[in-house]
C-alpha cells in the first residue's frame, strides 16, 4: 500500500510510545545502572565500569547456561517446525471438523505457564503419572527428577506439547489462503504431491514460517516458568537455562551487578537474532 | 499417510489431550487415591476439591484477581493500539520503521530481566500489589503485539474506503469509529484474544508485582504447593479451572483464530 507522508501521525502513536516507554525504558535503565555499579547494601552504589560484564562473559557458569539454552532452543525448533508443518498439511481444509481441530489444538496455548509445568510435573512422575508409568512399564528406566536424559526428554516433550500448535495454526492460516485455482493448475500439469508442496505451498508459507520461527525462537530462548515448575533447573544444573540462572543470581543471591550485566548480554543476544529475522521478513514483504 | 490423512492430526490431538485428561482425572480424586493407587479414572469420585476452591476466598479471589488484570490489560492495550496501528498502516512519518521495530523489541525482552526493576518501579509509584500494576506491566508485550496484529488487518483494508468516506463528508473520527472500526471488528477480536492469552498465561511478572491483595490464581497455586505439602487433588482442580476461561475465549474466535495467528497477514 502506498502511504502518504504525515508527521501528525505521531500523535496517534504517542499513547503507545508513552506507555511502552514507561514500562521499557525505566526498567532497562535500572538494569543498566546495576550492571555498571557495585553495591555493599544500604543503597550505596559505586562505579564498577565493565567489570561485571567481563566477569559474566568469562564465567563458566554463564557459558554452561548459554550452551544449555542454545541446545534446548535448537532441539525444540528442529522438532516443532517440521512437525507443525506436517500436521498443518494433513489437516482438513473444509467441513465441521476444522473448527473442532483448531479449538482443541489451540487449547495448550491458553493454559497458564506454571499450570503447564505443574501438569507435566504430575503427568511424568514415575509413580503416579501416566507418562512415567507408561515409560517405566516398557522397561525403560525413567525418572526426570534424577536422570539428566529423562529431564531433558520431559522438558522437550513438554515444550513440543505446549507450542507445536502455534506452528500448526500459522502454517494452516498460510495454507488456506492459497486459492483453489493453483491446485487445479497443478493437477492439469500433472504435478506430483512433492512438486505441489515445493512450488506452490512452500513459497506461500514462507512468511508465516518466518513468524513461526521468530516467535518460537524468542519464546523458547526466554523459557522460565514451565521449566522452573517442572524441574526447578535440576537434576543438579542440568536444565538450568538462562532465565532460571538469571533469577537465581538476581533474586536468590541478590548479586545485582552480575545479574544486570547478564540481563543486558541476554537481551542483546535475543535482539540480534530477532533483528536478523525481522530484516529478512521485511525484505520478503517488500517483494 | 496418503490414505488416511486424518490420522496425523488425530494422533496429535490425542497427544495434546492426554496430560489434560490426567489433570482433570486427578481433580476428581481424593489425595489418598492419588498417592495410594494408580487408577486411570477416579474410583472414589469426589467434588470436594472444587467445592473447596469455590468456597475458600483465598482460592476464588485468585481467579477474580487474574481476570481483573487481564481485562484491564486487554481494554487498555486495544484502546491505545488502535490509533497507533492506523498510523502505521496508513501514514509514513519520521522514524516510523525504527519505532515499529523498537515496539517489537519489547516483545523480545525476557520477563526474567524485568522482574526486579518492575518491582522497584511499581513500588516507587505506589501501585505494588494492585491489579493495575500487573495490567500495566503486561502492556509491555501486549501493546506491541496488538499493534502488530491490528496493523496487519488494517493494511488489508483498501485505502479507497477512507477516501470515499471523506468525500461523503465524514470527519476523521466519525469515519474512524462509524466505518473503520466495524470493518476491522474481526481484527480487534483477534487482537483482544491475543492480549487475553498472553496476559492470562504469564506468571513471573504477575507474581513479582503482587503479594496478598491482588495475588493471581496461578501464584496461589504455587504457594499452596510449597506451604501445606502436596494437596495434589486440590492443585489439579485449580489447574483445571484455569483452562476454562481460555477454552471459552477460543470458542468465540474459532473462525478467525488461524488468520489471527498469522497476524492478519495472509
Amino acid at each position: 500500500m502506498n502511504k502518504t507522508v504525515n508527521q501528525k501521525a505521531w500523535f496517534f502513536v504517542l499513547p503507545v510510545v508513552l506507555l511502552v516507554a514507561f514500562n521499557a525504558i525505566i526498567p532497562l535503565m535500572t538494569v543498566v545502572n546495576f550492571s555498571v555499579q557495585e553495591t555493599f547494601g544500604d543503597n550505596m552504589f559505586f562505579w564498577a565500569g565493565v567489570r561485571w560484564f567481563e566477569q559474566v562473559l568469562q564465567s563458566e557458569r554463564f557459558h554452561a547456561a548459554l550452551g544449555r539454552q542454545i541446545l534446548f532452543t535448537a532441539i525444540v525448533l528442529l522438532i516443532e517446525i517440521p512437525l507443525g508443518l506436517a500436521i498443518a498439511l494433513t489437516m482438513p481444509r473444509k467441513g465441521p471438523w476444522v473448527s473442532v481441530c483448531l479449538v482443541l489444538m489451540a487449547l495448550p496455548l491458553l493454559i497458564p505457564w506454571n499450570v503447564v509445568g505443574a501438569m507435566w510435573n504430575i503427568f511424568a512422575l514415575p509413580d503416579i503419572g501416566l507418562l512415567g508409568r507408561l515409560i517405566n512399564g516398557l522397561g525403560i528406566e525413567y525418572n526426570y527428577t534424577r536422570q539428566i536424559f529423562s529431564a531433558w526428554f520431559t522438558m522437550v516433550l513438554m515444550d513440543v506439547w505446549h507450542w507445536t500448535s502455534l506452528v500448526v495454526l500459522l502454517c494452516y492460516a498460510g495454507l488456506v489462503s492459497i486459492p483453489d485455482a493453483y491446485y487445479q493448475a497443478a493437477k492439469v500439469d500433472g504435478a506430483r504431491p512433492w512438486a505441489v508442496f515445493r512450488y506452490i505451498q512452500l513459497p506461500k508459507l514462507k512468511y508465516v514460517l518466518t513468524i513461526a520461527i521468530l516467535l518460537r525462537f524468542m519464546d523458547s530462548f526466554m523459557i522460565y516458568t514451565e521449566a522452573v515448575v517442572l524441574t526447578g533447573g535440576g537434576p543438579g544444573n542440568a536444565t538450568t537455562f538462562l532465565s532460571i540462572d538469571l533469577q537465581k543470581i538476581a533474586l536468590g543471591q541478590f548479586d545485582l551487578g552480575p545479574a544486570g550485566a547478564m540481563s543486558i548480554i541476554y537481551f542483546l543476544i535475543i535482539l540480534f537474532f530477532s533483528w536478523l529475522f525481522y530484516t529478512l521478513m521485511m525484505k520478503d514483504e517488500a517483494r | 499417510m496418503k490414505r488416511v490423512p486424518w490420522l496425523v492430526p488425530t494422533l496429535y490431538i490425542l497427544f495434546l489431550l492426554l496430560p489434560i485428561y490426567w489433570l482433570i482425572n486427578m481433580s476428581f480424586k481424593t489425595t489418598n487415591e492419588i498417592l495410594g493407587s494408580f487408577t486411570l479414572w477416579p474410583r472414589n469420585f469426589t467434588l470436594d476439591n472444587y467445592v473447596k476452591i469455590f468456597t475458600d476466598p483465598t482460592w476464588y479471589n485468585g481467579y477474580i484477581n487474574s481476570i481483573t488484570y487481564v481485562l484491564i490489560n486487554m481494554v487498555l492495550s486495544i484502546v491505545v493500539a488502535l490509533p497507533a496501528a492506523y498510523a502505521f498502516s496508513r501514514y509514513r512519518f519520521l522514524g516510523d520503521k525504527h519505532l515499529f521495530f523498537w515496539l517489537l523489541t519489547n516483545r523480545m525482552a525476557p520477563a526474567a530481566v524485568f522482574a526486579l526493576p518492575f518491582l522497584q518501579l511499581y513500588s516507587a509509584v505506589g501501585l505494588f500489589d494492585t491489579p493495575i500494576a500487573v495490567a500495566l506491566a503486561h502492556t509491555l508485550f501486549n501493546i506491541p503485539l496488538a499493534v502488530w496484529i491490528l496493523e496487519g488487518f488494517m493494511s488489508g483494508v483498501p485505502k479507497e474506503l477512507d477516501e470515499t468516506a471523506y468525500v461523503d463528508g465524514y470527519s476523521f473520527w466519525g469515519f474512524f469509529f462509524k466505518i473503520f472500526v466495524p470493518t476491522i471488528a474481526a481484527g480487534i477480536g483477534v487482537a483482544a484474544f491475543f492480549c487475553f492469552m498472553f496476559s492470562w498465561v504469564e506468571l513471573l511478572l504477575a507474581k513479582t508485582l503482587t503479594s496478598v491483595a491482588a495475588k493471581p490464581i496461578a501464584a496461589t497455586m504455587t504457594r499452596t504447593a510449597s506451604t501445606s505439602g502436596y494437596e495434589l487433588g486440590l492443585l489439579a482442580a485449580a489447574g483445571t479451572l484455569t483452562i476454562v476461561p481460555g477454552a471459552i475465549v477460543i470458542y468465540f474466535v474459532r473462525n478467525y483464530i488461524a488468520k489471527g495467528f498469522a497476524l492478519g497477514r495472509v
